[in-house]
């Protein structure tokens, strides 16, 4: 008779193939389209951003982690991601030195103070750009148009400041973004040009079809949250619908809405961001619909012509509420109404 | 009876000079209990007035007047106080001071007053002083008080000065006042913004607590 043999083995036994890793690369990998665009559409000096705030991103991860956990934090690619957002975040010509300002304090603050990947409340990339938002207010709302012709012979002059100088004016190349434009001045964008890209605005948030399609890349493969970009979406349709029913001239169509500014970079690849989001499905509900809400509410009646950043902030605070109040079934465990009756 | 704490350790520079009891209530103000860098109490000043320099140094001034007059009176009537008012009492006393110092302010430099704010009259409810005066002054005599008093307060202008002038450095390119970097600077404007205190004071305590830790190691 064969002699069995018994492998002794603790559980899981079923294990996912997905890991931290993989998730992250393939996040990467479904920007490249993204970067690609913002290459072609704004240059070089878009591509030197995107380097600078990757680099900067994966520095200050190396050195906060010290030399012995330095390279292992690093090939999560977490950091690598974080950059690669931040610099889709801004402005095409913004100064090179701030953008590695802002790549700094979205891995320290907003990740390592926190204790690092797993445990960081808000977006990372989001904090360094909130930072940067409130520390060079003017730089980053300086656009410069897309498809410049000059965009592969020469860099956008604010984007080679010194350090700790400020960028050099230019007025003659800068351009409103379609929502400011707009806001302040009632013109409206061609919703072809805002799907396809060929607007100004930020590095990774003009072309709103391609950001989509990286998003259902991810949502097919169950690497991203498919609840969270339609929550966040449907909202500000629907909201933006109904003001456009009451009043089209006053306010903005909900396509003009969904495909300008930040909305579907946001509402893709920031919001869906694993760490700062609910856990459970109620609350992801409810998560995107208040940032929804909340971008339509800037948008429309705040200061700001753009609101995606404090709205995906405000629901990442809002996350870790969500997740004590709403009950949720653990794996393995009873259903939780008989585990309340019973408490 | 001197309220000396025995745990403490002796080893640094201010430390060795502050061989005679008086001297040490002086001098753990500043360094060893500072009010900012080591208790953290008077967050509120701290964080709202240290936007500039002068500011910073005005505010700590003021304070320090403030903590030394009451701490002094306080412990010259601490056998008269009835415990229980006493807390009334000492907050009657702090207020005499902020409103003298008020006046005082508003007397010489109106613009100082102005961006000073509401701040002057807060000095009342500072923890830091009805701390000292409950904790110190109505347990010690009225010479021991006194020092106490200007130790904590010039602790108190020293950490306020080093909020202020990072703040004002960076967020204005400008100390005193007095421009220091050149027309091109970029002003990280997030500095002088109530955001900015916090940063400030975080990276502050930062700095403190290394030097704290190297000194222990």
């Amino acid at each position: 008779m064969k002699e069995l043999t018994l492998q002794i083995r603790t559980s899981p036994h079923l294990k996912t193939t997905l890991s931290t890793d993989t998730i992250m690369l393939h996040v990467i990998l479904s920007l490249i389209p993204v970067v690609i665009f913002a290459v072609y559409a704004f240059g070089w000096s878009g591509l030197t951003l995107m380097v600078t705030t990757t680099l900067s991103c994966v520095l200050t991860e190396y050195i906060l982690n010290g030399k012995d956990k330095g390279t292992k934090a690093l090939k999560d690619w977490s950091a690598v991601l974080t950059g690669l957002l931040l610099a889709l975040t801004l402005p095409p010509g913004f100064p090179l030195w701030m953008a590695f300002v802002g790549g700094m304090v979205a891995i320290a603050l907003g990740k390592f103070v926190f204790g690092g990947l797993g445990q960081n409340l808000f977006n990372p990339a989001l904090v360094g750009r909130a930072m940067l938002q409130a520390a060079f207010p003017v730089a980053i709302t300086t656009w410069t148009n897309a498809m410049a012709p000059d965009r592969f012979s020469s860099f956008i002059a604010s984007s080679l400041t010194l350090p700790f100088l400020e960028p050099i004016k230019a007025d003659a190349i800068s351009g409103a973004t379609p929502l400011s434009a707009f806001k302040f001045d009632k013109i409206t964008t061609d919703v072809q040009d805002l799907a396809l890209g060929f607007t100004s605005g930020s590095l990774g948030e003009t072309c709103a079809v391609l950001i989509a399609l990286g998003g259902l890349y991810l949502a097919v493969r169950k690497m991203l949250n498919w609840r969270i970009p339609v929550g966040i979406l449907g909202t500000v349709a629907v909201f933006t619908g109904l003001l456009y029913l009451i009043d089209p001239s006053k306010y903005p169509a909900p396509l003009a809405m969904l495909f300008s500014g930040g909305l579907m970079l946001g509402a893709v690849y920031m919001a869906t961001d694993m760490v700062s989001s609910p856990l459970s499905s109620i609350g992801v509900w409810i998560y995107s619909f208040v940032i929804g809400l909340l971008v339509v509410l800037i948008r429309i009646w705040g200061g700001l012509p753009e609101g995606v950043m404090y709205a995906i902030l405000f629901g990442n605070a809002l996350a870790p509420v969500l997740d004590k109040t709403i009950p949720k079934r653990i794996y393995g465990m009873p259903s939780v109404k008989t585990k309340t009756a019973k408490a | 009876m001197v309220n000396k704490k025995a745990t403490t350790t002796k080893t640094g520079f201010f430390d060795q000079m502050a061989s005679a009891p008086s001297t040490d209530e002086f001098i753990k103000g500043l360094w060893r209990e500072n009010p900012i860098f080591v208790q953290v109490l008077g967050m509120c000043p701290t964080l709202a007035v240290t936007n500039s320099l002068t500011n910073a140094l005005a505010m700590g001034l003021a304070t320090t007047f403030v903590l030394v007059a009451s701490n002094g009176l306080i412990s010259s009537l601490r056998n008269f106080i009835p415990k229980q008012v006493r807390i009334a009492t000492y907050i009657l006393i702090i207020a005499t001071f902020v409103t003298l110092i008020d006046y005082g302010i508003q007397a010489t430099s109106v613009a100082l007053h102005k961006s000073l704010g509401a701040f002057i009259s807060l000095i009342v409810v500072n923890c830091l002083i009805l701390g000292r005066a409950e904790a110190f002054a109505s347990k010690n005599n009225v010479g021991l008080s006194l020092l106490d008093g200007l130790g904590m307060g010039l602790g108190f202008t020293f950490a306020l000065s080093c909020l202020g002038a990072l703040r004002e450095i960076m967020g204005n390119g400008s100390l005193l006042n007095v421009q220091i970097f050149g027309e091109a600077y970029q002003e990280w404007i997030v500095m002088i913004l109530p955001a900015g205190g916090f940063f400030t004071l975080a990276i502050w305590l930062l700095f403190f607590n290394v030097l704290k830790k190297k000194k222990m190691a």
